[in-house]
This record gives C-alpha cells, structure tokens and sequence, in this order.
C-alpha cells in the first residue's frame, strides 16, 4: 500500500504518523527555511522502509552531515539545481550524506561544498544514484573533498546521470563493491573523473569523463579487505580533453596520475576498454599498467591480467606526457606518446617463461593506432640490453567479453 | 554475608517491586528503573521516565543500577562522563574476553557528559549536557541521546541531536570556547555499529578491568558485577585481559598507544566497523603490522593524508597520516569523525611518542 499526501503534509503529522511504526508507505516532505536542516536531519532518521523523503526546491544550509539508515527510503530534491544541499559551514561528520542501508534511491538533488566525501553510501545493497549533481563549487583545489559519490563496499550500485565536479581524488569513486553500473554521467575538473577500485563487475558506459587529470581508472590496491578486482566493461565513453593539473594531496594514489591520462587500467583482471572515444588526453590515451609502489601483501596482484582494449576512436594525444609518470613513459615512447601504452610489467615468473592465455594484453584498433610495450620489466632485469616494441600485431587476440551487468533495481535480477 | 554482595539483594527485591507495579498498573516508583521503559518501542520524552537516578542531578543511580568507569575513556573535547549499566533483575550479560559483554534483553547502558567550568577542579561548577542511553532490546539495541535541562532537573530526548555552546577552563592558558555537539540516531550508530548492528562499546573485559570506588568501598567491576549477578561466567579478574590507562606513564608506551587507538579508533576501524574499507584496523588485538597502518598507504584519505604517504611512518610522527588526523579539529581531516571538536593533546603527545619509538 501506498499512501501518498496530495499536499506536502505538516512535517509534524509526518512525523509522528512514521515515527511509531505506521504501517503504510508516506511522503514526507521537506521545505526550506526556519529549521529546515534539522526536519530534514529528523525526516532521515525517523523515516520508515517504503516511505519518499521530498525535499522541496531551495537551498539548504547544511551545518553537520546528513545519514540515512532505513531500508527502501526514496529521498527525491527536486532538480539538481533547484534543491541544493550547501554543506560550506559543515562543522561535523565524515561525508555530506552517508548512507548505510539497502535499497535507497538518491535522485534530483545537489550536494555542494561538503568538506569530506559528498554523498557516500556503506555496505548497502541496491543503492541508486540518479540525477545528482556533487560539486565543489570553488573549482579544483586540494581543499576540496576527496570523493564526490562515493559507493564503498556496496554491492548493486547505479550510478545514472549524475554531475561530479572538484573532486581533489575521483569524482565518482566505487570501491570494493561489486555489481556495478555507472552510466549517462559526467565528470569534470576532479582529479579521476571516474574510479573503479577493488571491485567486481562493473559496467561503464555512456559517460564523459573531461577536463579530469585523468578520466577513467580502474583499479585494484594492496591492503584491502576486497581485493582482485575483475570483470570491468568500459565501453562508449568520451575521454576527452582531461587537463587538469593533478591537485590531490599527496600519499593519496590518484596522486601519481598525470595529467592527460585518458583510461587508466591497473593490477585488474578482464578489463574490456571498447568504443571508447578518446582525443585531447596529452599524457597517454590508455596506459595499461603494474602497480607502482612497495607493498607488504601476499595476496595482492599488483599486475593486470587479461586486458582488451579494441574499437575505440583515437584523436590527438600523447602531446605533452605531464608528471613523473608520463616523464618515465616518453622517455621510452618519446613523444608524441602512442595512444595505448603497455608499462610491460610481468611477474618475474612469468618473465622468464609464459603468460597463460587469460591473462594476457591484447589489442585490436583501428589501422594507425599507435602502441608501446615499455618493457620496464626488461628495464629492470637487463639494464645491459632491451628496448621498447611497438609492434601493436604482437597483441592480436580478444577475451571474452563479460556479462552485462544486471541489477535488480534496473529491471535486472 | 560480603558487603558486595547487598547490591544484590536490593536489585533483586526493588526489581521484583517494579514488575509488581508495572504488574498491577501503577506508574513506576520514582527510586526504581521502569523496565517497562527500557523496552518500550518509543522512548520516554524525559530521562525520568526511565528511573535510572535517585538523585539526577548528582548522577546518583538507583540501587540496581552500576556505576562504572574505564581504563582508558573515549576522548570528547574532555567532557566528564558518568557511566551506569543495568540488567533486569535475574538475568546477567554473558562474559565475553574480547567483545562487549553479551546483555540480556532489558538491560540499559547509560552515560552523561558533563563539563566542569575549569578542569582544574573538576567536581566544581559542573553542568550536565546530554545523557545517552543504549537500551537492549529484543531486536537489537536502541540508542537514544538526551538533552540536560537549563535547571539541570531533567534532560528530553533529542533524536536530531543538539550543539551545546561550552567554555572550559583549563585546557591552556585561556578559556576555550566551543560548540559541543549532541549526536543525532544516526550518529550514534556511526560508532556503536558491528556488522551494521548497533552494539555497546565501552563495557569490554579488558576496559573493565579495574578497581572502581563503590560506596561500599574499592573493588574489581568485573568481579563486583559478577558478585552482583550482572555478569556470568567472567573468570578472575586476574585471568582477564586488561588494557592500561593510556595516561598512566608507569605503563609499557606501546600498550598505552595501543589502548588509546583500542578505544578512540577500533569502534570503526575494525574489520566489522563502519571503517572496514579502509583496511586500518585498531583493535587492541590486531596483530598485522600493516593493517596497524605501519607502512601502510592510505586508500581513502583525500585531503586527510596531510601529503604524507604512510598511515604510520616508522620513527617519523610528522610523516604518520595517523597524527595529522587525530591533530586535526577540522572536518573531513579529523579523526574521529564524530563524537569531538576539539584535539587529545594529551594522545597526540603519547601517539607521537610510541611512532617516534618504532623502528
């Protein structure tokens, strides 16, 4: 059943009808002015499963983070420009809206200026984010919030039509979750525009990720409950023109992006980047990559296994490799660097026999695509005699495409 | 007949008393806990109704109702707190050498945070803010903040939470002024949550573990809650774990910093805690130096990473994520998260201390 108030209903009554286990389903409205963060602190907190929390047009002043732990709540603004969450003079709290239960839609309203995390959902199952717009309104600086919409350890994520700007690490970030869509979306001025990170089973799809330091990662770090991330499908995006100086703080891995990176694959396994169109990124289109860093893990991975990269479109690129990062590729690749790079990293093992089948690096683009295999590996073990190959042939093969990813919050099971 | 064991007998009768009454209709008698209260489904609008006090203004508890204290506290912008449990009359919380207690369903764990004007006399001038109640219930445990009155009579239940403006002497060298924060449900749950569950932290064997000043005179909480029928099946207080009170200077460094994190940072930072994904994890018991933070980069960071690359830097405190974060008063940096505005210099100081002392 479901009860739905024609008029916003007195938030009094709301209250007090969800407040002591009412059995039906209510709207319960929320307008701005005089107390309106505290009603809307109250109408998350007191709202029961099944039940819409309205938040009207206006903008809200926010002074601490916003959390919502009921089950199969809708929180609905009224536009991502109309109902604006200001979280400028937040004093507390971790994220500017947390949510740790299941089945909870998020849709038309604006997050800005949260001083941590915007809008960060924990160990849920089934959790929408639709129609949102997370910004720092400041434009990129280090000051700003690290994640904008931010699904960690959550399984069932859609992320649709959602706005990220200013984020200092990934503008929309997922994270040791799996079952994963992220689609119909834009990122723009954030550090990563779009990370996928420790996690199982995403699609990516229909975005633009611009003006980012670097516009689609993918991957996998040591020292995490959920490691081995795998099945990613990052398919019909535009990667275009992501040239933003890298402003993340240091000791943060999306510090070590340069600016000009375009997709980014690293220590995954079954990554599938295709019809992707790539142009303006002036480090490197697709850089294909170990792990940089010491770690004390045995169970990590730190080398991607199984990736193919085919059908995308390449515009100029590789014009100006930013960083220490795109220093070490072009001094290798020289420049222009090419549009897809392999860092060449194998395990040792691996070096000095084979790399089964599955695990492989294949590429299949278009005639003038341009390659390097850096062989760093060889750098490493044979300072006395290697070279970079940009022999794009010897990559020829495909994988196995994964399943599209299928939720149940999507029309899919 | 011990004189601990009087606690006892009192609960039981005044407990015996109370389900008369609720029994029989009345209103409960004001020197008795309302067990109807604690598992209600609404809480009461004032914290009298749950008749946990005799005397509320001097947090003097009814009988049946234990007062107790921690070896090393959770730090709140250096608020005093008073903390009372209460288990329903023959039932008794089942021991447990690692986790809090398992609490029998009517139990109620109570804590109120006062601020003394200076904390240079901290039994002067004390004003009580807010009082906190986790009332275990069938389907799990409620928590509820309540709002002390200006007259210091009663406090009302807050479910969005409160800012308390404070001044507090005795920090420095002047007066500090500063918005303390009441927590709203959720906010309670951003702590007191394992596995997703709200679960109690404070009343663990190892924090437990000491002498507290009856009125009856000194005795071991573990021991005297035992002897009281609270809690069953806890060995001798001498065969439980014990943590040291991280400002006792007499006490192993590494094992202080350890309690400090235990208490202040374990409650999210374990592999059941809200802070699962950042695979820091602070338990008094964890034993992986990585996941401790040594050497440890950080995932989630952001703008709290300070641009330090390690949690914990070996030797190196001004290169630890972990003392940025627990400096910092800033939100979105600090840590914790919630539950203060104002930094433990004193932790600092002793964090500093043990990162300074690994190799």
């Amino acid at each position: 059943m479901f009860l739905q108030a024609t008029k916003p209903i007195g938030f009094a009554a709301a209250l007090t009808f969800s407040l002591w286990g009412g059995a039906f389903a209510a709207e319960i409205t929320v307008e701005p002015g005089e107390g309106a963060s505290e009603k809307l602190l109250e109408a998350l907190i007191m709202a029961q499963p099944g039940d819409t929390v309205m938040i009207a047009e206006g903008r809200y002043e926010l002074t601490d983070g916003l959390s919502l732990d009921v089950d199969d709540v809708t929180v609905r603004g009224a536009g991502t420009d109309r109902t604006v969450l200001s979280f400028k003079g937040q004093t507390g709290s971790g994220e500017g809206l947390l949510v740790t239960s299941d089945r909870v839609v998020l849709e038309d309203f604006a997050v800005e200026d949260s001083k941590g995390d915007g809008v960060k959902s924990k160990g849920s199952d089934q959790i929408t984010f639709r129609n949102l717009r997370v910004e720092w309104t400041g434009g990129p600086k280090a000051e700003n919030g690290a994640y904008g919409v931010y699904p960690v350890s959550s399984k069932n994520v859609l992320i649709d039509g959602v706005t990220v700007r200013g984020a200092s690490d990934a503008g929309i970030y997922v994270g040791q979750s799996e079952n994963i869509i992220v689609r119909n979306s834009l990122a723009e001025y954030n550090v990563a525009g779009i990370e996928i990170e420790n996690s199982f089973r995403a699609d990516v799809h229909g975005n633009v990720a611009t003006h980012n330091t670097g516009g689609i990662l993918v991957f996998d770090l040591p020292n995490l409950p959920v490691q081995g991330g795998h099945d990613i499908r990052v398919f019909d995006n535009e990667v275009v023109d992501n040239d933003t100086p890298n402003f993340a703080p240091e000791g943060n891995i999306v510090a070590i992006v340069p600016k000009g990176m375009g997709i980014m694959v690293m220590a995954n396994r079954n990554v599938h980047v295709f019809d992707n169109k790539l142009d303006g990124n002036a480090t490197a289109h697709v850089l294909i990559a170990a792990y940089p860093n010491d770690y004390e893990d045995e169970n990590y991975v730190f080398v991607p296994r199984g990736v193919y990269v085919h059908d995308n479109s390449y515009g100029e690129g590789g014009f100006e490799p930013d960083g220490e990062v795109g220093k070490t590729i072009s001094d290798v690749s020289g420049t222009p660097v090419p549009d897809i790079v392999w860092d060449g990293v194998t395990t040792i093992p691996e070096y000095f026999s084979w790399t089964a089948s599955e695990n492989g690096v294949y590429v299949d683009e278009a005639e003038g695509t341009t390659f390097v295999n850096l062989k760093m590996i060889s750098q490493l073990l044979l300072p006395w005699g290697w070279w970079p190959s940009t022999d794009i042939a010897a990559h020829a093969g495909s994988l196995p495409e994964p399943e599209p990813v299928k939720l149940p919050q999507d029309g899919g099971a | 007949m011990s004189r601990q064991r009087m606690p006892f007998v009192s609960r039981t009768i005044l407990g015996v008393a109370a389900a008369l009454a609720a029994f029989l209709g009345f209103t409960s008698p004001s020197h008795a806990v309302s067990d109807e209260a604690i598992t209600a489904d609404r809480p009461p609008q004032l914290l009298s109704g749950f008749g946990f006090f005799s005397d509320a203004r001097a947090q003097a508890p009814v009988d049946g109702v234990i007062p107790y204290d921690l070896n090393t506290p959770l730090f709140s912008d250096h608020a005093r707190k008073h903390r009372f449990v209460y288990v329903p009359a023959g039932k008794a919380a089942a021991y447990d050498a690692t986790e809090a207690f398992a609490f029998p369903v009517g139990s109620a764990l109570i804590k109120t945070f006062a601020f003394p004007a200076n904390l240079d006399a901290p039994d002067e001038n004390v004003r009580l803010i807010e009082t906190r109640v986790l009332l275990r219930h069938e389907d799990g445990w409620q928590a509820w903040a309540y709002l002390w009155n200006e007259d210091q009579a009663d406090a009302v239940l807050k479910i969005a939470g409160a800012k308390v403006p404070v001044t507090l002497s005795g920090i420095g060298k002047d007066p500090v002024s500063f918005t303390y924060s009441v927590p709203n449900k959720n906010q309670c749950k951003g702590c007191h949550a394992l596995s997703g569950e709200i679960s109690p932290l404070g009343p663990k064997a190892r924090n437990l573990n000491r002498d507290y000043d009856y009125p009856e005179g000194a005795h071991n909480q573990l021991a005297f809650w035992s002897d009281a029928g609270a809690l069953a099946g806890a060995p001798a207080p001498e065969d439980a774990p014990a943590v040291p009170d991280s400002r006792d200077e007499m006490a192993p460094l590494e094992a202080r910093a350890r309690a400090w994190l235990d208490v202040n940072c374990a409650h999210c930072h374990r592999r059941e805690g809200p802070a699962s994904n950042s695979g820091l994890f602070l338990t008094f018991g964890e034993r992986d130096p990585v996941a401790l933070g040594i050497g440890k980069r950080p995932v989630a960071a952001g703008r709290g990473s300070g641009d330090r690359a390690f949690d914990v830097k070996p030797g190196d405190p001004d290169g630890s994520i972990l003392i940025h974060r627990v400096e910092s008063t800033e939100p979105g940096v600090m840590m914790p998260e919630l539950g203060r505005v104002l930094a433990d210099h004193d932790a600092v100081k002793l964090l500093r201390e043990w990162i300074s002392s690994l190799r």
